[in-house]
């Protein structure tokens, strides 16, 4: 397929480029860039005019529901979600029903994205059997059969032992591990920010130290055992700190924060609403602040959707017995749009860190709008606006942090590998 | 509208003579909130009664309940003497319906079974809901669709009728 | 976005119309809850102890958390009301999920019942039941989780007014487990709420939530300095399972520390009022010569419990009927 983009603006490090140009996408890949490729003869032609032209966003912690009930959404329907996002590239969490933690779930997850997938999809495989925190998974067969790293998908290994053998093991193969840190006792059956809303409504807390006693402990191990540690999704201001004097120390360390504990806070628990009930929990107004200063500094390296699709039933209970998550993926952009548009966050820090940050966890090349670059490409409206509602979301799960307001930045188009894979106003495929 | 004092007198001479006529011995007051309360309290001492007046709030016996809810004013019921096998004399300032009548004898049934209920009432406004009748009555007066009356008080008495306003 | 609890709580003209928790009502719904029970208190003295306010209506006693003290006192507030009562004891391992409690719910409304009285582990279980699943039955918390407590604070309410006349210019403490306690939270609210000086929790760091001055009081560690000044103290139950917590060393190094003896209550202003919502563990909470003492109001709340609780069933069952008739409504109440 030929195709071609006019009149776009290319986002180059995070940045717009003053000048529109024209971008030239033939199979799979960009073959040329300038002011004039009219002269191509070419099968669609797209204009861009007032739009950006992004390599395409990449997510690194986004939960499909495959294999699992069928309740809940399917990577069909939750990549399509992605791709309307503008999301080229998820990393699935390996807490599938059954686990992700051998070769044959994984083929399974990517026999049925490549069949089905509107993105890419790279699983992140479990580090523990049955992410139960004391067997080693096979980590070098989940590697070659697909996992770009192993983690432990929400649930923290209790045993320090088996964490440090965790990670020995790991870079033994010099394999990438994302490991979101909880002390679980500390967390014990706390389902909030111990916290003033906590304390006011009554539910048992999961005080900070759950996150920055974990934080500490993983790095420690990374640093003895030389593992590769992606930490995150961070909560809270001290975990950032934890991180930045690791980097400033030195260590190779990288970590990522999920949309919504950019955009809310313990607040959004009010009147139980389970929405909002997350993992790790909302936090105060002053962590939210740090978490975007952490981005735009470069101590967070990505953002995340931490996208959980859950069906409606899954947050009709009392809120401690609701299922954790929120359903981000079809509005990080729009969300951190949102936050820029608020004098929050640089545009440049947001684009990164959706785009060449998360590229860099994986150990890939930077993403560029350049000739000869793989064309996965997001084209998005930052002028134009869209308003979440239950009924025209592409994902299963409708527990938006934002419903029925508007949020800045439509993405036009999604294409991957060249393939157009959501055309705003199309439907999608 | 007529005086007061007036209406009480005529009220106490046909007291006297319900009270001759039937055989009554020692009535015991027992007025409705709130004005019913005042006029029982104005009757006790024209005709003389020793016993203390007592104080119905029939909050929790109304039948309108369900449809507008428990009204925001209620206080405690006084009754301070047994009831059981007395002869009563229950008083509220105006009937019409007849139906907070209903409720306070209701209400009075779950303190004991009295011998006999007296009913007196210093205006009747008609219109009655329910076979309620009072054995003495001050006046009859018939008021506009708009219109309520209301007794005022407790230091002098006076019945002024009102405008309702549109709802 | 989900209500607040005002909102769901009270109708369009602020009525009740579910009792959830004290936070979000105001002082004068407050009192009103008080005023009524007074009357419900002269009604307890009658021969027949008995009002038709709620005849024809089904109240639900659905207690998910065994409690056999207060479901009797919810069971006999509705049979004074007049009301039909259906118990039903859900056992936390019977059904502790949402949908499973969203359906059991369903199944009771289906059988006409006006009014849930409910008990759940789970903070905020009520809550959600009035927001997402019955709306239109009256709810009332009965204790839920760790959240609130609302009857059990509005009887101990009920009872300081009687002894003290009024809330403005009293100091009350609360003593002991307040991080576990549904009624401490309840108790703080109401006592800001109708205007006391001062609300004080004494306990150690672990029986106190992580930031315990959200809940509107002052936090002190020894009794000494708690106590000084103080009109009311309430004593909370300590349960035994604290101890396995690690939340405590033992029960008789918490009688030493905060045990309400002779000598401690002698740091309170003379004529101190000593509440405790019962049962008692005498020697770990407080001195039985304090808890049978004449200082101490232990005992004798039955009453009281069976009032207000009569007081809040009427008041959300007049809340709901109206708003179910809301519109049709005369406004003009027949003489």
């Amino acid at each position: 397929m030929k195709w071609r983009v006019d009149n776009v603006h290319p986002v180059i490090d995070g940045e717009p480029a003053a000048e529109a140009t024209s971008v030239l996408v033939v199979d799979g890949r960009i073959t040329a860039l300038g002011a004039d490729l009219s002269g191509e003869r070419v099968e669609r032609e797209v204009d861009g005019a007032g739009q950006w032209l992004l390599p395409g966003l990449i997510d690194l912690n986004c939960h499909l529901p495959e294999p699992g009930s069928d309740r809940g959404g399917s990577i069909e329907s939750e990549t399509r979600a992605a791709a309307r996002g503008g999301f080229t590239t998820v990393c699935t969490t390996p807490d599938t029903s059954p686990v992700n933690d051998s070769g044959a779930v994984t083929h399974l997850i990517r026999d049925v994205a490549a069949r089905n997938g509107h993105t890419r999809v790279l699983p992140v495989g479990a580090l523990t059997r049955g992410l139960e925190g004391e067997r080693l998974s096979d980590m070098v067969g989940l590697t070659r059969a697909g996992c770009v790293a192993l983690g432990n998908g929400g649930h923290a290994t209790a045993s320090s032992r088996v964490l440090r053998r965790c990670m020995a093991y790991a870079h033994t193969f010099d394999i990438r591990l994302f490991l979101q840190p909880e002390n679980a006792s500390l967390a014990s059956d706390g389902c909030a920010h111990d916290g003033l809303v906590a304390a006011r409504l009554g539910l048992p807390g999961i005080p900070e130290v759950a996150e920055t006693t974990a934080v500490n402990e993983l790095l420690m191990l990374a640093e003895e055992t030389g593992a590769n540690l992606h930490l995150g999704p961070l909560s809270c201001a001290r975990s950032v700190a934890l991180v930045r004097a690791a980097k400033e120390a030195g260590h190779s360390v990288t970590a990522e924060v999920g949309i919504a504990h950019l955009v809310a806070t313990e607040a959004a628990i009010e009147g139980y609403n389970g929405t909002f009930h997350s993992r790790p929990p909302l936090r105060t107004e002053a962590d939210r602040r740090a978490l975007l200063e952490g981005v735009e500094s470069g101590v967070i390296d990505a953002i995340v959707s931490q996208h959980r699709p859950s069906d409606k039933a899954a947050k009709l209970a009392p809120f401690p017995e609701t299922q954790p998550g929120l359903s981000t993926v079809e509005s990080t952009l729009s969300l951190g749009l949102e936050r820029v548009a608020a004098g929050e966050l640089s545009r440049g820090a947001l684009l990164r860190s959706l785009t060449s940050g998360p590229a860099r966890v994986l150990g890939l090349e930077a993403p560029a709008i350049a000739e000869d670059a793989v064309a996965d490409l997001t084209l998005v409206a930052p002028e134009q606006h869209w308003t979440p509602a239950v009924r025209s979301l592409y994902s299963a799960g409708p527990h938006l942090p934002v419903m029925e307001r508007e949020l800045p930045g439509v993405v036009m188009l999604t294409a991957v590998d060249g393939r157009i894979r959501h055309e705003h106003g199309g439907d999608g495929s | 509208m007529q005086d007061i004092e007036q209406l009480l007198d005529r009220m106490t001479d046909d007291l006297r003579a319900h009270i001759n006529a039937r055989g009554l011995s020692s009535l015991c007051p027992v007025g409705i909130r709130t004005g019913g309360v005042w006029v029982a309290q104005a009757l006790r001492e024209r005709l003389g009664i020793q016993t203390e007046c007592g104080e119905l709030d029939i909050t929790f016996y109304r039948d309108d309940f369900s449809r507008i809810g428990l009204h925001p004013r209620v206080s405690p019921s006084r009754l301070p003497f047994e009831t059981e096998g007395q002869h009563l004399l229950l008083v509220d300032d105006v009937i019409m319906s007849g139906r907070t009548i209903r409720a306070a004898m209701n209400e009075l049934f779950d303190y004991g079974r009295p011998e006999s209920i007296t009913l007196a009432a210093l205006v009747d406004l008609g219109r009655r809901e329910l076979p309620i009748q009072p054995d003495v009555t001050g006046t009859h007066e018939t008021l506009g669709p708009r219109q309520r009356i209301k007794l005022r008080g407790p230091e002098t008495l006076e019945l002024a009728v009102e405008e309702v306003p549109d709802a | 976005m989900p209500e607040t609890s005002r909102d769901l709580q009270l109708t369009a003209d602020g009525e009740l119309r579910h009792f959830l928790a004290i936070e979000g009502l105001g002082q004068a719904l407050l009192t009103r809850i008080l005023d009524t029970a007074d009357s419900f208190i002269e009604v307890g003295e009658r021969t027949i102890k008995k009002v038709p306010l709620l005849r024809g209506r089904t109240v639900v006693n659905l207690f998910f958390e065994p409690s056999t003290r207060t479901r009797s006192t919810f069971e006999l507030a509705a049979k004074r009301l007049s009301a039909d009562v259906l118990n039903l004891d859900i056992g936390t391992s019977a059904t502790s999920k949402g949908e499973s409690l969203s359906d059991t719910l369903l199944n009771l409304r289906a059988m006409a019942s006006d009014m849930f009285v409910m008990r759940h582990s789970q903070s905020g279980a009520p809550h959600f039941v009035a927001q997402s699943v019955t709306p239109d039955v009256a709810i009332i918390n009965a204790g839920d989780g760790r959240h609130e407590h609302p009857t059990q604070a509005m009887l101990d309410m009920l009872t300081i007014r009687q002894h003290m006349k009024t809330f403005s210019g009293l100091r009350v403490a609360i003593v002991g487990d307040v991080q576990h306690s549904r009624v401490a939270r309840s108790q703080i609210r109401a006592l800001n709420t109708l205007g006391v000086d001062e609300v004080r929790l004494i306990a150690p760091d672990t029986l106190l939530p992580h930031e315990p001055e959200a809940l509107g009081a002052r936090v002190f560690h020894r009794m000494e300095e708690g106590l000084r000044n103080v009109d009311v103290i309430i004593m909370l139950r300590l349960q035994h399972e604290r101890m396995e917590g690690a939340l405590l060393p033992s029960e008789s190094e918490f009688y030493r520390m905060y045990g309400l003896t002779r000598e401690k209550l002698a740091y309170a202003n003379p004529g101190a009022l000593v509440m405790h919502p019962g049962p008692i563990n005498r020697g770990v909470e407080i001195e039985s010569a304090v808890a049978d003492g004449p200082q101490s109001v232990i005992l004798g709340q039955v009453t009281n419990g069976i009032a207000v609780r009569m007081a809040v069933m009427s008041m959300s069952m007049g809340g709901q009927l109206n708003e179910r008739q809301s519109g049709t409504g005369e406004g003009v109440a027949s003489t």
